[in-house]
């Protein structure tokens, strides 16, 4: 496969045939099944997925916080830094313990923005300080600088009132401030990563749209990646340069935001896609991709979407598709997309609603 | 509308909160809406707005502070007598928004979905529950295999299902869905949309739909209002609200809706509203009748210069 470098920035992130599976009192569970990603600098990507899917124990994994019985059981993940100074270290976050991980690089070069911004905060301490200590930890400077980091961190994510906000507590804050807290917090070090693990899920629509037009502006600021893990196509579209989309523990279709938008291969992303409710469309009835996902602690056979999937091939059954180049930096995992393949029209409802997404874009065909 | 019968009818509700010895949360602040019979009223609004405070004093899960709220003839604000209770819980129901947290996790299915019968002694049988329980399971799309377990065997989607089971049984004439799809993924979440639809052309079941997510709220709902500290600031059909929205606050909800469309995405900007910044005070405010049904809360003039951009 050639290799077409997304844009002239260097890679920070690169996922190899991550395999990873949880050992449970009933069996093992596979949860991840061979997962092939990359990051790029000043990029955005999002990885969507339904709940179980294993877009959260990917990013878990990244952090050295994967839960006790999780087992890495083959792959790679290569992080390339930057040092201050200039050199460039290349580290394997799979040979690394989860201890070196979190001393070495969390916090510093990779932080993550947790769902819940109430259990993400120490309720017995001063949003100041639960924003200094990650500098002090990390750095060595005075308290005062820290301090002034801290304020200075506050200002930029959007509280209005930062001298204010440091001295209190995080329930005095709405939930909105307090998922801007925990984004201070995630900054505080300047990294180069910042995981976003469904930042906006607990929050108001309103609300929601102003967290991520901030975590963008700091991004394009600082020329971080961004990862965001969600299920809300409405935020992807909204932030994503890059999309992944991952069914039971696989990539099935991954490309530019536009590429998979307005020209879904995978099955799965058309019952998405036609699921996310358009304010613009009048029809009454929802389309809802039938069923529910498989349980991972069965061996997979063949496609894990087939048993949901009304285009399923026989060979679906039998066989797990390989990654299909369709164009660009396009790929999915699906037989449809093999030259032997029957050809497969896109559902009349999705058709007519890309054709208009299209246009409102000013896309011609 | 008018040929249709009224079922429900809320009249200047007030629901407070004493905080501490002295102050007080006006959590619902007077409102006044109704609901007639077979239609699906959507209230939206942020958290904090009140919305779910107002379906919980609506199923008198709360002592109202004030108003009237009269359900199918019957007045259920004030002291409930033994008759209109038992009417009110066998009539209305409620489908939560955690279907983790609010299904016992020591009763098996059938038990939890058959408690309100027994309660209420509506069966005469053994008999008569177990084909009731039966015939719900089978309208929520579950096998009747599964009536045998325990909560924490089902996933998300099939717990709200559960959910939805147990507030049908009584064959209610109102449903109070509080934020019930929130917790769902987006694909479970049609499935359960769908689900509440067929079962309202089914069984011509009312529903109170309470979400923050007004793309859903369009889905399902004839009318729809919308909440803003308390008060319902702007009411009308779906229609009305999404094409002529006349309050800023609707404006800057209906702006905040993501639109799975990239290249329009990322140019929109969100409209803020911040309600001391436009000087807008809801208690001055009176309604405003745009059409039959399109009514906002507001002064005079707040009316001429939102209307007027509006146009």
């Amino acid at each position: 496969m050639a290799k077409v470098k997304r844009d002239k920035n260097e890679r920070v992130l690169s996922i190899r045939d991550l395999s990873i599976s949880f050992k449970t009192n009933f069996g093992v569970v596979k949860a991840i099944r061979g997962v092939r990603l990359d990051l790029f600098q000043g990029e955005t990507i999002a990885i969507v997925g339904e709940s179980g899917s294993g877009k959260s124990v990917t990013v878990k994994t990244m952090m050295g916080i994967l839960d006790s019985n999780g087992v890495i059981d083959s792959g790679s993940i290569v992080y390339t830094c930057k040092e201050k100074d200039g050199t460039i270290n290349k580290y394997d976050l799979v040979k690394m313990s989860q201890k070196d991980i979190r001393y070495k690089l969390c916090g510093k070069h990779i932080a993550m923005v947790f769902q819940d911004p109430m259990t993400s905060l120490d309720p017995t301490m001063q949003i100041g300080k639960q924003i200094m200590e990650p500098i002090l930890e990390h750095e060595n400077v005075p308290k005062s600088e820290a301090a002034a980091r801290a304020l200075a961190l506050l200002d930029e994510v959007g509280i209005t009132e930062p001298e204010k906000c440091f001295r209190q507590y995080p329930h005095e804050l709405s939930g909105g401030m307090r998922q801007r807290v925990v984004i201070a917090i995630a900054l505080a070090c300047d990294p180069d990563i910042l995981i976003c693990d469904e930042p906006t899920t607990a929050l108001d629509v309103t609300i929601q749209a102003k967290i991520l037009e901030k975590i963008k502006e700091i991004q394009t600021k600082k020329n971080i990646s961004v990862i965001y893990i969600t299920h809300d196509l409405g935020v992807v579209a909204k932030v994503a340069d890059y999309v992944a989309v991952m069914y039971a523990g696989r990539i099935v279709e991954k490309g530019k935001i536009n590429e998979v938008f307005y020209d879904p291969r995978h099955p799965y992303t058309w019952g998405l896609l036609s699921s996310m409710p358009d304010i613009d469309t009048d029809s009454h009835r929802l389309f809802a991709i039938p069923g529910s996902p498989p349980n991972l602690m069965e061996e997979i056979v063949g496609d894990a979407f087939a048993p949901r999937n009304p285009y399923a091939l026989n060979i679906d059954y039998r066989e797990a598709p390989p990654m299909y180049d369709v164009g660009g930096q396009h790929r999915v995992a699906s037989w449809l997309c093999d030259p032997h393949a029957p050809k497969v029209e896109l559902p009349e409802e999705l058709k007519v609603r890309i054709a208009k997404m299209k246009k409102e874009a000013g896309i011609d065909e | 509308m008018s040929e249709k019968k009224l079922l429900l009818k809320v009249e200047g509700l007030k629901q407070y909160f004493p905080v501490g010895r002295k102050k007080v949360t006006k959590a619902v602040d007077g409102i006044s809406f109704e609901i007639y019979e077979g239609e699906t009223y959507g209230l939206v609004g942020e958290s904090g707005s009140g919305k779910s405070t107002t379906g919980r004093s609506i199923i008198r899960l709360y002592e109202p502070t004030g108003g009237k709220i009269i359900f199918d003839g019957h007045d259920i604000s004030g002291k409930l007598s033994k008759e209109d209770e038992r009417y009110l819980r066998t009539n209305m129901a409620m489908i939560f928004q955690d279907p983790m947290a609010c299904l016992n996790p020591r009763k098996k299915v059938k038990q939890i979905i058959a408690e309100g019968l027994e309660i209420h002694g509506l069966c005469k049988s053994q008999e008569e529950i177990d084909q009731k329980v039966n015939d719900v399971l089978d309208k929520v799309g579950l096998s009747r295999e599964q009536a045998t377990r325990f909560p924490h065997q089902f996933s998300g989607g099939q717990r709200q299902r559960v959910g939805i089971a147990r507030a049908l049984v009584m064959n209610p004439k109102l449903v109070i869905a509080d934020e019930c799809i929130s917790a769902l993924d987006v694909s479970i979440q049609a499935q359960v949309v769908n689900l509440m639809k067929d079962i309202q052309d089914e069984m011509g079941t009312t529903y109170l739909f309470i979400a923050h997510d007004l793309s859903m709220v369009k889905y399902i709902s004839d009318r729809i209002g919308v909440m803003h500290l308390g008060h319902i600031v702007e009411t009308g059909t779906t229609d009305e609200i999404f094409a002529n929205p006349i309050h800023p606050y609707t404006k800057s909800l209906l702006s905040a809706i993501p639109h799975p469309n990239p290249i329009v995405e990322k140019q929109r900007k969100a409209i803020t509203y911040n309600k001391d910044e436009e000087g807008v005070d809801y208690t001055a405010g009176h309604e405003h009748v745009l059409t039959e049904t399109h009514r906002v809360l507001a002064t005079d003039e707040e009316f001429a210069r939102w209307s007027g951009q509006a146009a």
